[in-house]
Parts: structure tokens; C-alpha cells; sequence
């Protein structure tokens, strides 16, 4: 691999991640990509073939052991809205549901998910429906970069489940492990009280 | 990260046994609980097995059961779950609390009390990978360096602080723990389990390289009995305590029978002060007498170029500790 190399050629060229491949190739990565046969790895790298429920479609994939379910999540099935900025469970971008409770993808590995369900912010919203947090945390302006905005959705998704009309406290340390570094907590925190009360009329 | 092979034992038996052979080929091996700890540790090559030992892969190591009028809590239990369990909430407060004061919500949904007990310090040199004692190298450099989070007592050679909340609260709990090795169990009290850096400056505690922390076991908790935890930091989510107290008291008429308090963030290991546990003894509490205790809590205090502040803080939260602990009238 030469330096002009980039990271998306590599990882087609490989043949890792056919979601890359789908992706630069302009297919649709939520058809074909779908019942995907288990990936065969090309490495020396230790791997292992594991079953992963993601935003209820089932996957059969080979991962090297190493590898994160950040990086199994984005650059191998293309599910790029869960971000990566710290890597090192410390700001909160890479949350996404295991088994319902919120984690920080980058600090589990991949292999240690197999045979689990795993919802990312793409899996939130039902077609066209978007999720009654995603609509709020649009109406109250929550995101502004918008880097850490699929963590807190993730993450206030998980509070809500858990706790369907919190308090404003409870909000904000269902919120705590999620940094904000445009530093819009209040507006976070004001959506997802506003998300509550209104699945609170509808009973969802 | 360097590639390893994750390896999903399925009883702490088999665990064992992986781990002494991978002993006896030479071979470095990693035990995981929710590897919220371990995976930094990876990335930064601070340590490099070449098997990764998945705990979760073995069924029966966690969940809170009472035994009699003891409680056994499973080494691969979650933080959160110990945070919330009722009965841990109303009789071993000060585990309870600590646990629910670790970390994000995110890390206490995976992390495990094992875990956490086991966790590698968090001094900023030694997770950079500075060649300090800690990494296997020949100085600390806080002792010269950016101190403001290292020891007040214990120190030497290597000046970190035990950043485990659960630890100082076990301590004061009088908690035992179950570890597993070749040839099977053994119980040490929480007490005995941290060392200090002078014994061995490469680990924080007695686990050897084959054995595994199976689970922790409170005692009965006497009628009495009172505990908290405090737990001072710079912002509300993600930091290790810079000072913190597993406080616990038993009381009777009105005196204070028994006290129990283990000082966190000040020293390598869970820090107990017997002269401050004495003069409780016997008493009944007041302001002044709390105020006594935090100084001789903080007694011979040996604080490094920048982290004096921590002299009074940790006497603060002593004296708001013992405090927040009167029995009920
Ligand atoms: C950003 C951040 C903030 C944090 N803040 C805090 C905090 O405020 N307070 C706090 O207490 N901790 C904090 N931590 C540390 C956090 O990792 C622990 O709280 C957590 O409980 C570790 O549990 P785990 O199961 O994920 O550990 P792992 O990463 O799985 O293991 C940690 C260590 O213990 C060993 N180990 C694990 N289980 C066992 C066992 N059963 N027997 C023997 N050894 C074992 C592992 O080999 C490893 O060396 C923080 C961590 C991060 C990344
Ligand atoms: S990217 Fe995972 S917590 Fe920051
Ligand atoms: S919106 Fe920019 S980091 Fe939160």
C-alpha cells in the first residue's frame, strides 16, 4: 500500500468490509449487504466468525479478534453514524445500544458481541418516522456540529427506555458519559425531556 | 492495537488452566472483564498478550446473592447493577455508592467490580507509557514532574494513587475476595489483597499472573451499621476521585461501636486510618469530634510538590463523611 493510498481504496482492495465496497459503488448497503455470507479475512491477524444483530438485521461476520465494534460497526458494515473521536471511552461519540444498555463501542470488542443486539442511530428512526428524540433534537436545535449528536441520541435513547419520564437530573446524568464539545448541553438536555413528555401522551 | 486471540473460556476453570499454560509456553495472557479498562491499555501498548481471556464467557460469575446473612457478589457483576441493587442500596451503602460514582453511565453498564478492583492506575505518565517503574522502567516521574493527583501516604518508588472507588468502600466493608488459581480457592480480605508499591512495583495487588478474582464476599452487616462513600472530583462524570471515603460505622445507644474508614486517591492502595477509627470508638459523634478525626486522618500526610491541596480536601470529606453518618435519632 502505497502512501497515496486511501483508507477506503485499502479497504476495498482488501476485500474487508463489503459495506465500503457497496458503499463507493453506490449500491444500496442496506440490500445486498444484508445476509452477507461470512467474511473471509485475508490476515495473519487472529480472527473469528461471529453472529451480530444490528438494527434488527442479522449478520454472520468474520472479525479479527482486535477489532472493536466501532470499527467492525463503521468501517465494515458502513454504519458510519456511530463516531469515533477519543477511542478511548472518554467522550461518549460512539454510543450505541448493546442489548438495550449503552456503551461505548470503541471499548468492546467486536468478538465479545457476538450473539447480541445491537442498535446504532441508524437503526432509530422506523422508515421515514423519525425517532420522537430525533425530531426534538432537531426542533430544539441540539446539534451543532453535530459530532456527538448520534452518541446522545444513543444514549438518551437508552435513558428513555429505562426510565420513560426522567427528571431533569436524571437527564443529565443519563447524559454524562456524552461530551458535547460545542458544549450544547442545555439544548440536549431540554430535547430529551421534550421527547419524553410527548411518548408520554402517545404511550410509545 | 497489537493482534491478539480472544479466547471465551466457559467456567473459571478452564480459565485457569489457560492461563497456566499460557504461563508455561511463555506466553502473555489478559484477563477481560468488560475490558473498559483493558482496551486503553491495549491501544497504548501498555500491555501486549497474545491471549485475551473473555471473563463474560462464563456463566455464574456475576449477579448479588445472599447467602445466610452474607452477600456474594459475582466478579463479573456491572457497576450499574451493583449501584442499583436494593439490598446492597440499604445495607452496604458505601458499595453501592461507590459503584454508582464510577465512571458514565456507559462504563458502568459494561465494567465489571472485578474490574474495577483490578483496574491499572491511571497516572497520566504510566498511561502514556513514560518508562516509569509502573511500565517497567527505572523512576516516577511525578515525584519531579505534574503531580497534583499522586500520593499523600504510601508512596515510593512509584507515587500512584489506587484508582479504584469500589476498593476503598470493600475495605471498609470489611469485604473478602475469592480468587481462583490452580489449586483452587483461597479468600483474602479486601485489606490484604492491595500492596504497596515497596513490595512489588509492577502490580497493585497479591493476584498472580494464573489466578483470577472469582467474587467478593460481604460479611453480615450488624444491625448499626451505617456506611457511605464520598467522593471528591473535578467534574461530575469520567473522573477517578482525586480524594474519596468508604466510611462505616456501627452504632449502639447512641456511641459509635466500630468504625471503618479507608481514604481513596491518596495513596496506592485502599488507605485505612486506624487512629482516626479509634477516636470515634466509643464516642458519640459530634462537630468537634468530627473535626478531630479528619486531622488525625490526614496525619503525617507526606504531600508532593503540587498536590498539598489535597490535605485539606480529604479532611473535608472526612469530617462530612463521618458526619452524614449519625444514627438516626
Ligand atoms: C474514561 C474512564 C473513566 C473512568 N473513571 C473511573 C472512575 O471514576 N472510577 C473508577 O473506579 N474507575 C474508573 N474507570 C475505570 C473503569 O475501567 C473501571 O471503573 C471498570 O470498573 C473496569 O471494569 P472492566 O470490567 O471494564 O475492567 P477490564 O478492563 O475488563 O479489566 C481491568 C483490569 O482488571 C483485570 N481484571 C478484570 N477482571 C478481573 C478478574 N475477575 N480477576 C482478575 N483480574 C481482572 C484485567 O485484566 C485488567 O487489567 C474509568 C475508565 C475510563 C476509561
Ligand atoms: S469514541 Fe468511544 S468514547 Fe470517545
Ligand atoms: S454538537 Fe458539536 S460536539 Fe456536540
Amino acid at each position: 500500500m502505497g502512501f497515496e493510498t486511501t483508507r477506503r481504496d485499502f479497504i476495498r482492495n482488501t476485500g474487508w468490509g463489503i459495506a465500503s465496497a457497496a458503499a463507493v459503488s453506490g449500491l444500496d448497503i442496506h440490500g445486498p449487504l444484508l445476509r452477507a455470507e461470512p467474511i473471509e479475512v485475508p490476515s495473519v491477524a487472529p480472527t473469528s466468525r461471529i453472529r451480530l444483530t444490528v438494527n434488527q438485521r442479522p449478520y454472520a461476520l468474520g472479525v479479527e479478534d482486535r477489532w472493536t465494534l466501532a470499527e467492525v460497526l463503521r468501517d465494515h458494515l458502513g454504519l458510519t453514524g456511530t463516531k469515533v473521536a477519543c477511542d478511548r471511552g472518554e467522550c461518549g461519540a460512539c454510543t450505541v445500544l448493546l442489548e438495550g444498555r449503552a456503551v461505548y463501542a470503541c471499548s468492546y470488542l467486536a468478538v465479545w458481541a457476538d450473539g447480541k443486539e445491537v442498535l446504532t442511530v441508524e437503526g432509530l428512526a422506523q422508515g421515514e418516522q423519525l425517532d420522537p428524540l430525533q425530531e426534538a433534537f432537531i426542533e430544539h436545535d441540539g446539534p451543532q456540529c453535530g459530532f456527538c449528536t448520534s452518541g446522545q441520541l444513543m444514549a438518551a435513547r437508552a435513558l428513555l427506555n429505562q426510565v420513560p419520564e426522567p427528571t431533569p437530573p436524571q437527564v443529565r446524568e443519563g447524559l454524562a458519559g456524552n461530551l458535547c464539545r460545542c458544549s450544547n448541553y442545555n439544548r440536549y438536555v431540554e430535547a430529551v425531556l421534550a421527547a419524553a413528555g410527548k411518548e408520554g401522551r402517545h404511550g410509545k | 492495537m497489537k493482534s491478539f486471540v480472544n479466547v471465551n473460556p466457559k467456567s473459571l476453570d478452564e480459565a485457569v488452566a489457560v492461563l497456566d499454560r499460557a504461563r508455561a509456553q511463555g506466553k502473555k495472557a489478559a484477563l477481560a472483564g468488560g475490558g473498559s479498562d483493558l482496551l486503553g491499555m491495549l491501544k497504548d501498548h501498555l500491555v501486549q498478550p497474545d491471549l485475551v481471556v473473555n471473563l463474560k464467557s462464563i456463566s455464574g460469575l456475576e449477579g448479588v446473592h445472599r447467602e445466610g446473612e452474607r452477600v456474594r457478589i459475582g466478579a463479573l457483576t456491572t457497576l450499574d447493577e451493583i449501584a442499583r441493587h436494593p439490598l446492597l442500596v440499604e445495607r452496604y451503602a458505601a458499595l453501592a455508592q461507590a459503584a454508582g460514582l464510577a465512571a458514565s453511565p456507559q462504563i458502568r453498564n459494561v465494567g465489571t467490580l472485578g474490574g474495577n478492583v483490578n483496574q491499572r492506575p491511571w497516572c497520566h505518565y504510566f498511561r502514556q507509557g513514560f518508562p516509569c517503574f509502573k511500565n517497567g522502567g527505572k523512576m516516577c516521574y511525578a515525584v519531579a514532574g505534574e503531580n497534583q493527583f499522586h500520593a499523600l501516604f504510601g508512596g515510593g518508588p512509584a507515587f500512584i494513587v489506587h484508582p479504584s472507588d469500589t476498593a476503598p468502600a470493600l475495605v471498609a466493608l470489611e469485604a473478602e475476595f475469592k480468587v481462583m488459581g490452580p489449586s483452587g480457592a483461597k479468600i483474602i480480605p479486601a485489606e490484604k489483597y492491595f500492596i504497596l508499591p515497596r513490595e512489588d512495583v509492577l502490580r497493585e495487588n497479591v493476584l498472580g499472573e494464573n489466578e483470577i478474582l472469582a467474587e467478593v464476599i460481604l460479611p453480615a452487616a450488624p444491625s448499626g451499621l451505617r456506611s457511605t462513600y464520598l467522593k471528591i472530583r473535578d467534574r461530575q462524570a469520567w473522573d477517578h476521585a482525586i480524594v474519596s471515603i468508604g466510611a462505616a460505622l456501627e452504632w449502639e445507644g447512641g456511641r459509635c461501636r466500630k468504625a471503618r474508614l479507608v481514604l481513596g486517591g491518596v495513596a496506592p492502595i485502599p488507605w485505612r486510618v486506624p487512629n482516626a477509627e479509634r477516636l470515634l470508638e466509643g464516642k458519640s459523634l459530634g462537630e468537634a469530634l468530627a473535626r478531630q478525626v479528619a486531622e488525625a486522618a490526614l496525619a503525617g500526610a507526606q504531600p508532593l510538590a503540587k498536590n498539598g491541596y489535597k490535605v485539606p480536601l480529604a479532611k473535608a470529606t472526612v469530617r462530612r463523611a463521618v458526619l452524614s453518618l449519625l444514627p438516626a435519632a
